[in-house]
């Protein structure tokens, strides 16, 4: 486990000004304690085998249903679950919490993806409000449209839509990174915390409106900035992890990245600066 | 919370009540205190329909005071012999439920607020909808319940707009219901899911001007609203484009017209959307289940942004 108190040398990521809160509390290290390893248990997972596949037809069940069945499939060992006829139904795929090939056939509803910590998955589809919402770590792409709301609250992981997504993408995310090939709509970043936005198209107004942390690059055009969001320079290093993020999502790869536009926090919010260190960490 | 939902058919007719039925029966858990239906359908364009109530449903579940149905007789007698003073002949006459009717009207005139006034003068009578191819059927229940009720999966037409209702705001009660006709313009109606904050103020307004609101659904304020700019000589796309900042709150609204739809989403994006275009069928609904019931192929959909208007047309 790295040590995640402060070090006097400065990280990629914190030269990138993704963040500059340190990591380090008294929870973190209590979970992550790698001397209490074997005292580790982590609820809903199994250990799955990516070649054993198998096809999961939703179209007449309930989304606890499907929910239900993927987790009794995973139980089974199988590593790889190709979902048909998803038809918008809401809240399917949430909560799977290992390692899992996902791929939906079709479209969700609402809330789809929720909760997640560890799958790779990929929706031939579009999907409706708060996608993904809460995700840990895993990889989840959408090859259509996306509703509002996309991202909510991540805290790792990468989300990857290939059209275009609502408003409030990534509010209050606190870490991990979205990527979207097409426009957002307004108030993206309202309120992030940390982790990354990468927007290819046009935004709405109102972009990084109360941002605490984090950063956002926009290719297209700006509706306008929110309170305290402020552009800032766009680095090599910046350019190179671009790149190889949007190489990885296997989107724009392309794109000229040269002519983003990089927006951080501006700090000023009136709170802000009368936070104690640590009020400031119990906020985020 | 509410859903909405809509379809317009471009150059042709179909059976839009099973569709719009279909379409808000996906949504009911976004609530069903009350259901309702702006259904245009085929007609000669020669008679005016009027859908207008007489009292309450005083089932289950409603805020509404319990009336005796010869009450009811008393007002339909009051309407007829006004409809009679104002030169508008019976031409058909449906009572659907004691205290819901249907008439289809002989009337010769453009301007239906003398009439509207009239009618509605009488004590516990509400115009639900007039127009020549407009009809608004609500009631309480889920749109099941208000389908079988009133008979409208056999109704063919063009397009059509409804909404799945949960009280928050005001009555479990048909007044308060969607959708709301667009009074006094003939087969305007307007449905809507959000909240508006400055109602009272623009209900002093409206009011002040001679709009007439049936009401205390905030709801109600964008069909008087949208109508009081058409007055003023705007077009339905330039009083929709007027509510964006003329209306304060988080909303998503559609209206519809004899020949058209419309939608506006407020400037925050706050309430919910999807849409389906092709060059046949526009079908947008509060959640993309509702556009499932009627296409359940896999469809190209999207969410329109904050501060956007569309109107189509049939």
């Amino acid at each position: 486990m790295a040590n995640l108190k402060t070090t006097e040398n400065k990280t990629k990521s914190q030269s990138m000004g993704m963040h500059s809160e340190v990591l380090t509390g008294r929870t973190q290290q209590k979970f992550f304690n790698p001397d209490e390893g074997e005292n580790l248990y982590y609820f809903g997972t199994y250990d799955v085998d990516f070649n054993k596949r198998t096809e999961l037809d939703v179209k007449e069940m309930t989304a606890a249903d499907a929910n239900k069945e993927i987790d009794n499939l995973m139980s089974q060992g199988f590593g790889t679950i190709v979902i048909k006829n998803p038809q918008g139904k809401h809240s399917l795929g949430v909560g799977i919490l290992n390692k899992l090939n996902l791929i939906f056939e079709g479209s969700l509803g609402y809330f789809g993806m929720g909760s997640c910590d560890g799958p790779t998955v990929r929706i031939n589809g579009r999907v409706g409000w708060s996608c993904a919402e809460n995700l840990m770590a895993g990889k989840v792409v959408i090859e259509k449209n996306a509703g509002s709301c996309f991202g909510a609250a991540i805290r790792g992981g990468d989300l990857i839509c290939k059209g275009s997504v609502g408003a409030r993408t990534g509010i209050d995310m606190k870490g991990g990174t979205i990527i979207v090939g097409g426009d957002a709509g307004a108030f993206t970043g309202f309120m992030m915390q940390r982790g990354r936005i990468i927007i290819l198209g046009d935004v709405g107004i109102n972009l990084g409106d109360s941002m605490y942390d984090g950063t956002i690059f926009i290719g297209g055009k700006i509706g306008s900035f929110g309170s305290d969001a402020i552009p800032a320079d766009l680095t090599d290093t910046d350019q190179d992890w671009l790149k190889r993020k949007l190489k990885v999502a296997e989107i724009g790869e392309k794109f000229d990245v040269s002519k983003m536009t990089k927006i951080v926090a501006g700090k000023k919010l009136w709170n802000y600066d009368n936070l104690e260190p640590h009020e400031k960490k119990g906020a985020i | 919370m509410c859903g909405i939902a809509g379809l317009i058919h471009r150059g042709k007719s179909s059976n839009v009540g099973s569709e719009l039925q279909g379409m808000l029966q996906a949504l009911k858990h976004r609530g069903e205190d009350s259901t309702g239906y702006a259904l245009y359908g085929d007609t000669d364009g020669k008679n005016f329909i009027m859908r207008f109530k007489v009292g309450e449903n005083v089932g289950e579940g409603s805020s509404s005071i319990m009336e005796d149905v010869s009450v009811y007789d008393a007002r339909k007698k009051i309407v007829d012999q006004y409809l009679s003073e104002l030169g508008a002949k019976i031409v058909k006459e449906e009572r659907v439920l004691p205290y819901s009717l249907r008439y289809e009207l002989a009337y010769d005139t453009k301007d239906l607020l003398e009439f509207s006034q009239k009618i509605e003068s009488i004590p516990g009578v509400e115009i639900l909808s007039m127009g020549k191819s407009l009809e608004v059927i609500k009631d309480l229940g889920n749109a099941q319940m208000v389908c079988d009720r009133y008979s409208l999966d056999k109704v063919v037409g063009t397009h059509a707009i409804g909404h799945a209702r949960m009280a928050t705001e005001s009555g479990v009660d048909i007044k308060s219901a969607h959708p709301f006709w667009g009074y006094p313009f003939s087969d305007v109606s307007v449905v809507h899911n959000g909240q508006l904050t400055n109602y009272w103020n623009n209900r002093r307004l409206l009011e002040n001007k001679g709009m007439r609101f049936m009401s205390e659904c905030d709801s109600e304020l964008i069909a008087v609203y949208i109508a009081q700019k058409m007055r003023e000589g705007a077009s339905l796309e330039e009083g929709m484009k007027a509510s964006l900042t003329g209306l304060d709150g988080v909303f998503t609204y559609f209206v519809a017209t004899k020949d058209s739809l419309g939608m506006a989403k407020d400037t925050m994006a706050a309430k919910p959307l999807v849409l389906y275009e092709s060059d046949d069928l526009v079908a947008m609904g509060s959640e993309e289940i509702a556009i499932r019931s009627v296409l359940p192929q896999e469809i190209d959909t999207y969410d329109p942004y904050d501060g956007e208007v569309k109107v189509w047309q049939i």
